[in-house]
């Protein structure tokens, strides 16, 4: 049997170390998925203790204050947590996912969590609910598991009756069950656990279904402790939109909300993209590609990992070089084994070949003859191409630092919209950062050193050994603004000045004074604070210039970085319908036969028959006759295989072309452009209008 | 036809076959001598026609341009098919004039092409008079709508040369009917167009909701009757295309060999959790069936022809059911059916399935419901799901959460193959398929009923018949139609008539339609010609 390295290597003729890669494909991907995973996690987590002290609560209540709760029963109220997620609906299943697992490591085993699509009526909601809560028995205590699979074989009537008969006999077993293995086996559980009902999408669920459990549920919460738990996309007003004040008074309602999946992107982002931690880079333009669809399609973290997957694939089935795609110490190990071919790759490479050049003449030689010595210089570019990301993005974080305090923010908000810049050119070349660092000049003189500070931060906890000299300076920078401020003597010439203004009398003298003034003030020394400010900017300017050149500038980044937006694109987001359109339309984009080339507008009659038809139906209003769409595509074939047409036109009109038109029209009609009409015989009514 | 292939290791074979296709085999197809008579009559005129449209065609064209040069003054150059025309002109003119045609045209034909400008003249000022009235109707009140609907059906185009003559006439006659239409418009001649014209951009959008604004569009009332076009079968279909010279194959074949180089790649991709949906013009069917017998030919695969007609998702998770998982039993509902195959999926990790699907755009499966179900298959790890979608606006079928369930990778393979399979079935507009398919199941179903069953069909078939040629004929009544049956001792209550009724309609035999008077009208949907067919069929069996 073909196993997936097999594909793997099939697809291209270039298959060096195709083995290699796809093991170091799947091993990095793993990693980041376990990143992403935990990233999750982390973010939850404060969602999820809230939550659980909102169940422990009214648990509690339960437990220890028995008439408090006696009296809330009386109320038939049931707790309920509104969980706010956000629309990024593809999101929300990983959240629940790990919801449900982690109220059921601490809360209780009695969780459920139920999908409008699996209700649609209220029968089938209880159907849900009974069979995954004897579900969770069987997990609990596997001596029940015969009974269990017994009484759900039998399908018992679901109803609220009986789920309660189950709940005390649950709990009563429990109870009953000697106190110690209690304690061992269920410890993390409280006593009487609750049940705990998860509504994963709140608004999908007819008002019917929901009215009615809830009014049932409220009749019997005196029996078992239940909670509910509403997923909402939209905002909170919608209980109350889809629940009538009668019902929405059962509920006691306490309102979460999740954390935005912006903040979600840009901690993944943050721990994914700028870290030296994994090897594989994206291109500027690949991650404009993801950020579009992220912001412009879905908001939804969970495609930003899809599409990072596919490019991770993408990257190491189409770059052979992508095997040097790992750590730096493996890779240098790696580069010792390469082949002969993988050399003439190396050798290749665009931003090998701007280094070759550079070089002088003999080391050119020995570059493009000797592998041995090429393998050697790419072990010392790979190092320099390690040593380039680690400064790259501490000094990235730095300017971020400082870009963010600026108004109107003119290198972006976001940290990912100043690496995209970077990435892609100069950034110091770019008009943004001219106007940013003109800003930067202006800046007060608390908000500098507060950034001065974060920056040296970054730069300490970074692991660059080379930033010593650099954090020194930002020290002596901010011990320079100490400074400043003790010696600080403000030069008050304005105030001197105005004095001697009141002074004037005469016109004439006040004209004079105050034209000296004006000049004294153009040609005023700066300050000493504004010298410091000016030198800590061009300080930082430095740093940019040297630190933050694009990646596309470095030797060898072809190795790490995917930079094929194209095909991300062309699979994450496709546009079939102007492909459809580019194929009828202008089949020589597919078809590179000369014949086809025309020009915009006119019919090529040697084209496809669906597409001289499609072009005939695009002359056409809303209704097509098909008898003049029939004459007028054998008008078009015919001219073409050279027959008189004005033969043709008496005559009838061929079999052949009778056939062939009958064809196209209903190819078009499987697409969808026409309709059959019931509207006039032999009539068609087209579906679409403009351009496709 | 196999609607269903399942293989798995070459042994199992699951086919399924259409209901047609049983009926194919049964009977031979014996229908397709339609109406060679009337035909054969109509011929001369045709003829004629065409003739006559070749000579006037030029100043036919002048006269579209010079229309549409005053409509393009009046600012609605868009609105061109909208040209309003006196309602109800020439429904009863068409019929009852027809039959004398043969001995008029001859005539007028002479006389158009002497006196045409005249004509047009007279003609045109029929237009000025009611053109606006209408255009400021439709901008007033758009609510009248109902109203131009009514009117839609009469409507008929002036490029018909062969009645030319006569709709002048009828046109005087009408224009003295309905003084108070034309007299109101002249008054507001002018401003509605000026209005018009400001309003006008070349604005797509605009463009869009003008040309839907109003139910009215002109187009011409050719019909392929009167080309002497006899429907084609699908048999023939076929054969007259085999015929047609293929076009481009060096092309065709370069463009497949670049989508079937791709074929491991999606293997790797089907296995990493992506599914994959094929886009693009051109039939995918023989790209599946190739990157099938190519790669999966040693795995447990499922092959879903999505264009067959009669394909649902319960037939697809009962072959999973059932085939792939070896399940025997019955379930309630396809969500239980969905939650057990989810649950082996999931426990067994070794099992694995591929999923084919042509066509997942397809009228059968495109239902949100049926969409929903698919989509969670796809998701399971051990499920791989490639398919094809052809609709234009096919990806409109998902929202975000089926999408992220099927996971999608898309690739554009365009093939500019033909449509051959997927076509076959849609009931399309030119290719016979009631024909020879409608007579079999007719006497299929007659067959097997009572004599007096069979002769109501037929009392109800001849009064069908006899009626073909009157166009505004509703239907028979159930009252006269009891008392037909009732004079030729079919039936003796109204009950038996009507559980005899039932069964028709059951087979979709007869059509019932409530009338505007609320009396009952019964319907035979099948074409007159298989109707006749029919009758003679039965009277040779009597």
């Amino acid at each position: 049997t073909t196993t997936l390295t097999d594909y793997f290597s099939q697809g291209k003729n270039d298959s060096e170390d195709s083995g290699l890669r796809f093991a170091t494909c799947q091993l990095l991907w793993k990693q980041i998925n376990s990143e992403t995973e935990k990233i999750q996690e982390e973010l939850n987590k404060q969602l999820f203790d809230n939550l659980i002290h909102f169940l422990r609560q009214s648990h509690s209540e339960l437990q220890t204050k028995k008439t408090e709760w006696m009296c809330r029963m009386k109320s038939s109220e049931i707790p309920t947590a509104a969980l706010v997620l956000g629309v990024n609906v593809t999101d929300h299943d990983m959240t629940f996912k790990s919801l449900s697992e982690v109220l059921q490591d601490n809360v209780t085993p009695y969780v459920v969590s139920l999908q409008a699509k699996e209700c649609p009526g209220i029968k089938h909601l209880l159907q849900k609910l009974m069979g995954q809560l004897m579900d969770c028995n069987v997990d609990v205590d596997s001596s029940e598991e015969e009974e269990c699979v017994n009484i759900s074989q039998k399908k018992i009537r679901c109803s609220m009756a009986s789920l309660s008969k189950w709940y005390e006999s649950v709990t009563k077993k429990t109870d009953s069950e000697t106190p110690s293995k209690k304690r061992t086996s269920s410890s993390r559980h409280w006593q009487s656990p609750p049940i705990v009902v998860i509504f994963k999408d709140m608004e999908s669920f007819t008002t019917k279904v929901l009215q009615d459990f809830i009014v049932i549920s409220s009749q019997h919460i005196r029996e078992f402790p239940l909670v509910l738990i509403f997923g909402i996309a939209t905002s909170p007003m919608i209980i109350h939109r889809l629940l009538p004040h009668s019902v929405s008074s059962l509920l006691c309602i306490e309102l979460f909300q999740s954390l935005s999946c912006k903040e979600h992107l840009a901690t993944v982002i943050d721990k994914l993209l700028l870290t030296t931690q994994f090897p594989f880079k994206l291109s500027e333009k690949v991650l404009q590609v993801l950020i579009n669809i992220f912001l412009y399609h879905d908001f939804s973290v969970q495609n930003f990992i899809k599409g990072f997957q596919l490019s991770i694939v993408e990257h190491f089935y189409s770059q052979p070089l992508s095997v040097l795609c790992c750590q730096l110490l493996e890779a240098k190990k790696r580069v010792n084994s390469l082949s002969h071919n993988q050399c003439e790759n190396i050798r290749s490479l665009p931003s090998f070949r701007r280094y070759v050049e550079s070089q002088v003449s003999e080391k050119q030689i020995a570059l493009l003859t000797e592998d041995s010595f090429l393998k050697e210089v790419t072990q010392t570019l790979l190092e320099d191409l390690h040593i380039y990301h680690e400064n790259y993005f501490t000094v990235l974080r730095c300017l971020h630092v400082f870009t963010t305090s600026l108004p109107k923010y003119p290198l972006g908000k976001q940290i990912r919209e100043l690496h995209c810049a970077c990435l892609g050119k100069s950034v110091w070349e770019t008009e943004e950062y001219e106007s940013a660092i003109q800003l930067l000049r202006m800046l007060a003189k608390d908000e500098l050193v507060a950034i001065l500070q974060k920056c040296a931060e970054i730069f300490i906890s970074s692991s660059g050994k080379q930033f010593s000299n650099t954090v020194e300076k930002l020290e002596e920078f901010l011990a320079r603004f100490q400074n400043l401020e003790e010696t600080s003597e403000v030069q008050d010439v304005s105030v001197s000045s105005q004095k001697e203004l009141q002074k004037t009398t005469d016109l004439y003298h006040l004209q004079k004074t105050l034209l000296a003034l004006k000049e004294s003030k153009r040609s005023k020394k700066l300050t000493k604070f504004e010298m410091l400010r000016f030198e800590v900017v061009d300080f930082i300017d430095s740093l940019v210039r040297s630190y933050l050149a694009p990646a596309e500038m470095q030797t060898l980044n072809e190795v790490v970085y995917f930079n094929t937006a194209n095909t991300l694109r062309e699979h994450l987001n496709a546009a079939p319908r102007i492909a459809l359109h580019t194929a009828l339309n202008n089949p020589y984009c597919y078809l590179k036969n000369q014949t086809l080339k025309s020009d915009v507008g006119c019919i090529s009659n040697t084209a496809p028959d669906i597409c001289i038809v499609y072009k005939l139906h695009l002359e056409c209003g809303r209704l097509i006759n098909l008898v003049d769409w029939l004459e007028a595509f054998s008008t078009v074939v015919t001219a073409v295989e050279g027959t008189d047409p004005d033969a043709v036109a008496t005559d009838q009109v061929d079999e052949i072309i009778h056939a062939r038109f009958i064809r196209a029209v209903s190819e078009l009609e499987l697409l969808g452009f026409i309709k059959p009409s019931k509207q006039k015989t032999d009539h068609v009514a087209r579906l679409t209008w403009g351009g496709c | 036809m196999s609607q269903l292939e399942l293989k798995r290791n070459k042994a199992l074979e699951a086919r399924f076959v259409a209901d047609e296709d049983v009926l194919k085999h049964i009977s031979d197809n014996g229908g397709v001598k339609v109406r060679k008579d009337r035909a054969q009559l109509e011929l001369n005129i045709k003829r004629f026609v065409k003739k006559l449209e070749n000579i006037s065609d030029d100043d036919e064209a002048q006269e579209i341009l010079e229309e549409q040069n005053y409509v393009a003054v009046l600012g609605a150059c868009a609105e061109a098919s909208e040209l309003a025309q006196t309602p109800g002109k020439n429904v009863t003119f068409e019929s009852s004039q027809y039959p004398e045609k043969p001995a008029s045209t001859p005539k007028s034909s002479k006389k158009y092409s002497a006196s045409n400008k005249a004509e047009l003249k007279s003609k045109k000022n029929e237009f000025v008079s009611t053109t606006p009235y209408r255009l400021r109707k439709r901008l007033t009140a758009p609510s009248l709508r109902s109203d131009s609907e009514s009117d839609y059906s009469a409507s008929c185009s002036e490029e018909e040369e062969e009645d030319k003559d006569h709709k002048e006439t009828s046109d005087v006659i009408l224009d003295q009917k309905t003084p108070s239409k034309t007299r109101a418009a002249p008054a507001s001649k002018k401003t509605p167009a000026k209005k018009l014209k400001e309003e006008m951009t070349s604005n797509l959008v605009e463009e869009y909701f003008e040309a839907h604004s109003s139910s009215k569009v002109r187009t011409s009332d050719r019909t392929l009757q009167k080309l002497q076009k006899r429907k084609l079968d699908q048999q023939t279909l076929l054969v007259l295309l085999n015929k047609a010279p293929p076009a481009f194959t060096a092309e065709l074949k370069e463009l497949n060999q670049q989508h079937e180089s791709l074929f491991s790649k999606w293997m790797l991709q089907l296995h990493l959790g992506f599914s994959i949906v094929l886009y693009g013009l051109g039939s995918k069917r023989d790209l599946l069936e190739k990157f099938r017998t190519s790669l999966l030919q040693d795995s447990v695969h499922l092959v879903v022809n999505g264009f067959f007609p009669s394909i649902t998702v319960r037939s697809i998770l009962n072959s999973i059911t059932e085939e792939v998982l070896d399940h025997m039993g019955t379930f309630r509902s396809p969500l239980d059916q969905l939650d057990l195959i989810m649950k082996r999926f999931k426990e067994d990790s070794s099992l694995e399935l591929y999923l084919l699907i042509h066509n997942l755009d397809s009228k059968m499966l495109r239902g949100d419901k049926s969409q929903q179900i698919l989509a969670q298959l796809a998701s399971l790890p051990n499920i791989h799901l490639i398919a094809s979608i052809d609709h234009i606006n096919a990806p409109l079928m998902w929202d975000q959460a089926k999408q992220s369930l099927y996971n999608w990778l898309w690739y554009e393979t365009t093939t500019f193959s033909p449509y051959l399979e997927e076509t076959s079935y849609e009931n399309s507009l030119l290719v016979q398929q009631s024909g020879s398919l409608a007579l079999s199941s007719l006497t299929h179903v007659l067959h097997s009923l009572t004599p007096n069953a069979r002769g109501i069909f037929r009392l109800l078939a001849r009064y069908h018949l006899e009626n073909k040629d009157n166009p505004s004929y509703p239907g028979l009544s159930f009252q006269d139609f009891y008392q037909r049956c009732r004079e030729a001792f079919l039936v003796n209550s109204e009950l038996t008539l009507r559980a005899q009724l039932t069964e028709f309609r059951d087979h979709k035999l007869i059509r019932t339609k409530r009338g505007t008077d609320g009396v009952e009208y019964l319907l035979i949907p099948v074409d007159n010609g298989t109707l006749t067919d029919f009758l003679e069929k039965e009277d040779e069996d009597i």
